[in-house]
């Protein structure tokens, strides 16, 4: 009787519970493939082949997509071999600077020769490295799995960072042009900055001012504007199909947690560190066990920053290319409509997950701010 | 962990910090004071504008509440005037009553002393004309009586009798 009330939900239910068995049907049948696949590419000797069924060539392409890349390819063709997109320049500190365009490594099938170095591209990832002649292949460590060959310190200019520039040329941009409408149209704003406006306003209202508090929030406001802006635009940036992933790179939000931990220490007042080594309002025993404890804290509250931002960004790519990956797998009306549907769902949900982000980052650098920076009025409220 | 600390890339690091740096004091300079001063002094002048009003309107409520009093206080000073009038006309009605009625006593008293006076001399003239009336009658009398001699003893002896009996 409940089914009946709702067939569309019941029938949606159970093609989402029949899946699964679609899945391995095709699993079963691509099998013998993958192993053949496995043996071949040992067989060649670590030389990288390319994937040939589609269950690997998605797993290889998610694979790169979550990585950094020096060249922007939007599409490729893979009958062809044609790649559909741009190459990056490669800027390499190898005593001394080579400067030259990715599109020397021709999508890393080729050694790139500077200045009498060659450098190839790791394909697992995605780094370059050197070699001693053109034809030179990287060889890796049986033990560690990870090359021997020599990494220059590599200052290109990736797909990461040319879309951190261009975020923060779009932020330029708009905010500047918000700033300037305040003044022509008689103090209040115009366009786009109409709808970033309320966004900065409830930075202020609902981030700063209860975290740090009306006196100090002043300070942090410039901080906490960029960073809350700058994550939000990197993780809508990640949604658009041109395959960015800035801050489901780990380094992105290394840099900024390592940020917000440096101005949280460096502003923090004496009662934040009298906090962390000789708490007060305990027993002096309980003090010095409690030490070691808070000075943890203090390194895992950025750290905790860092790996929140870039495994909710980076899980969510990874889940939602598998989505998408799934379409060509099934290649059935059903599984593929169905993948569709609920890619499409986890898109928008995606969205969400982008703001949420980027909202909990400024929260939490807001959070510390405040406690390093918070006055002494324990007496009343603290215990 | 491993796998983490692989993905570290010295290059993105460096460019990331330089530009989001940058873009801090850019922004911070060109974008958020103007944005916040603005926002600020609006909230200020929206602020501002709401108490104006609303002194506006205590004023506005204090200046009724004057006219009122000023009106009450008319009002209580008419009442005043009237009562005080009313009172003066009953005190003047009563104060006439008084003084007439004090007049009108005192002529009731003279004429009562003049009517006694008149009186008075009536009665004295009654009492001479009465006196020389029975006197000449009197006379008359005792001429016609004592002009024979019997009448004379009847006369004598009557006055002995009534002397008798007395």
């Amino acid at each position: 009787m409940v089914i009946s009330n709702k067939p569309l939900r019941f029938i949606l239910a159970a093609l989402v519970a029949c899946l699964p068995l679609m899945g391995f049907s095709n699993s079963e049948k691509d099998a013998p493939h993958v192993q053949t696949e496995a043996s071949h590419e040992s067989a060649s000797e670590g030389h990288h082949a390319e994937p040939t069924d589609v269950k690997s060539k998605i797993k290889a392409f998610i694979g790169h997509h979550v990585l950094d890349s020096h060249d922007f390819t939007l599409f490729q063709d893979d009958e062809t071999g044609k790649h559909y997109g741009f190459p990056l320049p490669v800027i390499l500190w190898d005593n001394g600077l080579h400067i030259f365009s990715s599109s020397k490594f021709h999508h890393g099938h080729q050694a790139a020769e500077s200045n009498g170095n060659y450098y190839v591209i790791n394909h697992h990832d995605g780094k370059i490295y050197r070699t001693e002649t053109a034809e030179g292949k990287i060889i890796e460590n049986e033990k560690t799995g990870h090359p021997d060959n020599v990494r220059p310190i590599d200052f290109s200019i990736t797909k990461t960072v040319l879309s951190i520039m261009v975020a923060a040329l779009l932020m330029f941009w708009l905010f500047t042009s918000l700033a300037k409408s305040y003044a022509k149209n008689g103090g209040i704003a115009s366009g786009v900055g109409r709808f970033f406006e309320p966004l900065v306003v409830f930075i202020r209202d609902e981030v700063a001012i209860p975290n740090i508090g009306e006196k100090h929030y002043k300070r942090y406001m410039s901080y906490l504007l960029t960073i809350f802006f700058f994550v939000l635009f990197l993780n809508i940036f990640g949604l658009t199909p041109l395959g960015i992933n800035a801050t489901g790179n780990f380094t992105v939000t290394f840099s900024l947690a390592i940020l917000t931990f440096l101005i949280t220490n460096l502003s923090a007042n004496k009662n934040y560190w009298g906090h962390i080594f000789w708490m007060p309002g305990v027993p002096k025993p309980m003090r010095i066990i409690l030490a070691p404890i808070e000075l943890l804290g203090v390194f895992i509250k950025p750290f905790s920053l860092m790996i929140r931002l870039y495994a909710n960004i980076f899980a969510g790519h990874i889940v939602l290319m598998s989505i998408i990956g799934l379409m060509f797998i099934f290649k059935s009306w059903i599984g593929s409509t169905l993948s569709f549907g609920l890619s499409f769902v986890l898109s928008i949900l995606e969205i969400l997950v982008a703001f949420l982000q980027a909202y909990i980052f400024t929260m939490l650098s807001a959070l510390y701010f405040g406690s390093a920076v918070e006055e002494h009025h324990h007496e009343e409220g603290h215990h | 962990m491993d796998k983490l600390i692989n993905q570290f890339e010295f290059g993105l690091f460096f460019w990331q910090v330089l530009i989001f740096v940058g873009l801090i004091f850019l922004l911070k300079k060109f974008a958020w004071k103007p944005i916040l001063d603005a926002v600020n002094t609006r909230e200020q002048g929206i602020k501002d504008a709401l108490l104006s009003a609303e002194n506006a309107r205590k004023e506005m409520e204090n200046l009724q509440a004057d006219n009122q009093r000023i009106l009450n206080e008319a009002r209580a000073e008419r009442d005043a005037m009237l009562k005080e009038a009313r009172e003066m006309r009953e005190k003047m009605i009563a104060d006439s009553k008084i003084e007439a009625q004090a007049q009108g006593q005192k002529m009731i008293e003279q004429a009562k002393a003049a009517i006694e006076n008149e009186k008075n001399a009536a009665m004295a003239e009654l009492k001479s004309q009465v006196s020389t009336l029975s006197l000449s009658i009197a006379e008359k009398l005792l001429k016609e009586e004592l002009s024979n001699k019997e009448s004379q003893t009847k006369l004598v002896e009557k006055m002995l009798g009534d002397v008798k009996l007395n």
